[in-house]
């Protein structure tokens, strides 16, 4: 499904990821663990298109297609999603407006009848559930005075919304406290599948506990220094990350 | 020119400006002394500084001539709520045949100003020229010297009127003259009233002007809501002042949407003339091409516990170029004053302009006083996240730009009146 070969790029002339190779397989979920600063969000946002960054190196495939070569929203359509670590506020769009522009950008590219309001409550209503919210947060403006838990929350509501193929979590369990972090954790949980890949980006164990990777990667400046099985993560957890650093060469 | 309107100022007084009550032939010429000594400000003005009045002031404009128009043509502007009272003006002159006041509760009137100085001058009186008075600009001067009709809203005490009253003012294609609306809303007592207040032009080929007045009365405890539409053609010129005078207790909120016009310029004044006032003040503009929008606002707080919010936002694309001017002021006695400003533009080219200046000026110790503004572009943080949603870029330029206004638009209170402003503004930005 996605195939990471030599990926290089950089921000305002700085190198940020040297060389990142990675395979993910429909159903499987990676974990991309690391110190701060080793390149995880960056990852993240490279493989969502975000214009900020330069790719100088490097290629990856996505279902067949060349992912560098396609507009965001291109890989939008073609099923990629990523929850931002900072999910950004547009005061005067409504969730409910916004998710409904998303959800018919999607069928429109695809080819589909886009939804009418009314039947876009009825698509909303089983994935509201996912989230444990109830209708009253389509109402409010998309983010704005949400609380840190609530953005997550909405960044998963669009996730179920929209079904991507592959999606990307950047720091999702950032800024949450326990009870969110639950939810979250659960509603991604609920959207797993054997078509369906994850690529959770954390700096912290505690989000695994949660959702269970299939494998975990380390990553160290920009490079992944280690990888291995879900206990990778335990391990990283009560050793800190210096020890792979120092085994790989790099701190 | 200055002729030009002393010409008509004379024949107005030879032929129907005598009319109506003994007060107001010397309120008129006292306007026009007032008018010609000081003339049409110029860019040496500070208050004028970045409005560019030459074009209406070299123009010779004749008084609007009176024109027909179709019923149908107005429908776009009546909110689809044909059933409100509605004073329908076309080239300044009441069109009763376009009108239309149902049976309102008892004491209600809602008539053109001309009438009303022949059978009510005892209700206009008190207030004419009281709040906008002849020494607030030039063109308060010109309009008080030159005004033929207009509306004349009058909500008696403890009085609620269930349909906001919609007043039109139509400029018909292709007219190239100059018309001076001059409106009176008293809101007395404890009454409550929304107020819908429209300019528009039907053609866009001709150069006209528009110089309206409006004056806003409200009383004690009185709520009233008023909205400002300016959508005239796009080679008119509009200049409006609406000034209002608040009671005790009383709630003003006000909302203006500029989108109009060559060059128009709007002054919004509002004297709290007493403590415990709530006054919201939301206004948005829209500009490209070459148009230039003013908005100059000023509040009073003249007494204490007082509270003021004022929002106002501008989307300019092309060449357009805005101004916004926000006075605040506090006197000494004003404590407990809370008033806060905000004006911020979104900029969607780089040749379009802004102008912006807050303008506090406090002498109470105990208050709360804030103001900020901002001119920028469009987040591509926004942007970007949009498009990782599957929005293309475009679209999600046209929906963040959108948002930006919806968010002002978001705070009219009345719904037919919200729900079509937000249309217009998904028209004009979001499509």
């Amino acid at each position: 499904m996605l195939e990471i070969r030599d990926l290089r790029a950089a921000a305002g002339g700085n190198e940020i990821l040297n060389g990142i190779n990675l395979t993910v397989r429909p159903g499987e979920v990676h974990a991309i663990m690391g110190p701060n600063g080793s390149g995880k969000s960056t990852l993240a946002q490279v493989l969502a298109g975000h214009p900020a960054y330069e790719v100088t190196g490097g290629a990856v495939r996505y279902d067949g297609q060349d992912l560098l070569d396609m507009e965001p929203e291109e890989r939008a359509h073609a099923g990629l999603f990523l929850a931002f670590q900072y999910p950004v506020e547009i005061p005067g769009v409504t969730n409910a407006y916004f998710l409904r522009a998303a959800y018919n950008a999607l069928r429109k590219a695809r080819g589909q009848d886009e939804a009418d309001p009314i039947d876009f409550i009825d698509v909303l209503e089983e994935k509201l559930k996912v989230v444990e919210w109830g209708p009253e947060i389509m109402s409010r403006a998309v983010n704005a005075g949400f609380s840190g838990g609530e953005k997550k929350r909405n960044e998963i509501l669009q996730l179920a919304v929209l079904e991507p193929k592959l999606a990307i979590l950047d720091e999702t369990d950032s800024g949450l406290d326990i009870d969110a972090l639950r939810i979250v954790a659960a509603g991604v949980n609920k959207l797993r599948s054997p078509e369906r890949s994850f690529v959770v980006v954390t700096h912290y164990q505690r989000l695994l506990n949660y959702i269970v990777p299939d494998f975990v990667h380390v990553l160290s400046g920009g490079r992944i220094v280690k990888s291995g099985g879900k206990e990778l993560a335990l391990e990283l957890e009560a050793r800190g990350y210096e020890w792979v650093e120092e085994a790989a060469g790099v701190a | 020119m200055i002729e030009t309107y002393q010409r008509q100022f004379d024949a107005f007084a030879a032929n129907g400006g005598r009319e109506g009550p003994s007060w107001l032939p010397g309120l008129r010429r006292a306007a026009m002394d007032q008018f010609t000594r000081v003339g049409f400000p110029t860019a040496r003005d500070e208050e004028w500084r970045f409005t560019p009045v030459g074009p209406i002031a070299q123009a010779d404009f004749q008084a609007a001539t009176p024109a027909s128009v179709d019923r149908d043509a107005l429908t776009p502007f009546l909110f689809g709520h044909a059933e409100w009272p509605q004073l329908v003006f076309v080239n300044g002159k009441l069109a009763p045949e376009l009108s239309w006041v149902p049976a309102l509760p008892p004491g209600v009137r809602v008539a053109s100003l001309a009438a009303a100085l022949q059978s009510v001058p005892a209700l206009v009186e008190p207030h004419l020229s009281r709040y906008a008075r002849s020494d607030t600009t030039a063109f308060t001067a010109l309009n008080t010297a030159l005004m033929r009709d207009g509306a004349f809203v009058y909500v008696p005490a403890h009085t609620s009127l269930e349909l906001p009253i919609h007043l039109l003012f139509v400029t018909t294609a292709g007219s190239t003259g100059a018309a001076h609306p001059r409106n009176l809303i008293v809101v007395e007592r404890g009454a409550r009233a929304s107020v819908v207040e429209s300019y528009v032009g039907l053609g866009d080929d001709s150069a006209y002007f528009t110089n309206a007045v409006t004056e806003v009365y409200s009383g004690e405890d009185a709520w009233t809501e008023h909205t400002r539409l300016q959508r005239e053609g796009g080679r008119a010129y509009h200049v409006g002042l609406t000034q209002v005078d608040q009671a005790r207790g009383s709630h003003y909120r006000s909302f203006t949407l500029a989108m109009g016009g060559a060059i128009s310029r709007h002054n919004l004044h509002v004297q709290l003339s007493a403590p415990g006032i709530e006054t919201l003040m939301y206004g948005l503009y829209l500009a490209r091409g070459d148009q230039v929008v003013d908005n100059h606002t000023a509040i009073f707080h003249d007494h204490p516990n007082c509270n003021s919010w004022e929002v106002y936002k501008g989307v300019l694309d092309d060449r357009a170029r805005a101004v916004f001017n926000g006075k605040v002021l506090v006197k000494p006695e004003a404590q407990k004053t809370d008033a806060k400003q905000t004006n911020r533009n979104l900029l969607l080219s780089d040749t379009a302009k802004v102008d912006t200046k807050p303008q506090l000026e406090i002498f109470a110790d105990d208050v709360k006083c804030t103001h900020g503004a901002t001119v920028g572009f469009l987040d591509p943080g926004a942007q970007f996240y949009l498009q990782s949603r599957g929005v293309p870029a475009a679209a999600a330029r046209r929906l963040l730009t959108y948002a930006f206004a919806a968010e002002v638009v978001n705070e009219v209170a009345l719904e037919p009146v919200r729900l079509e402003l937000d249309r217009l503004v998904l028209e004009r930005l979001g499509q």
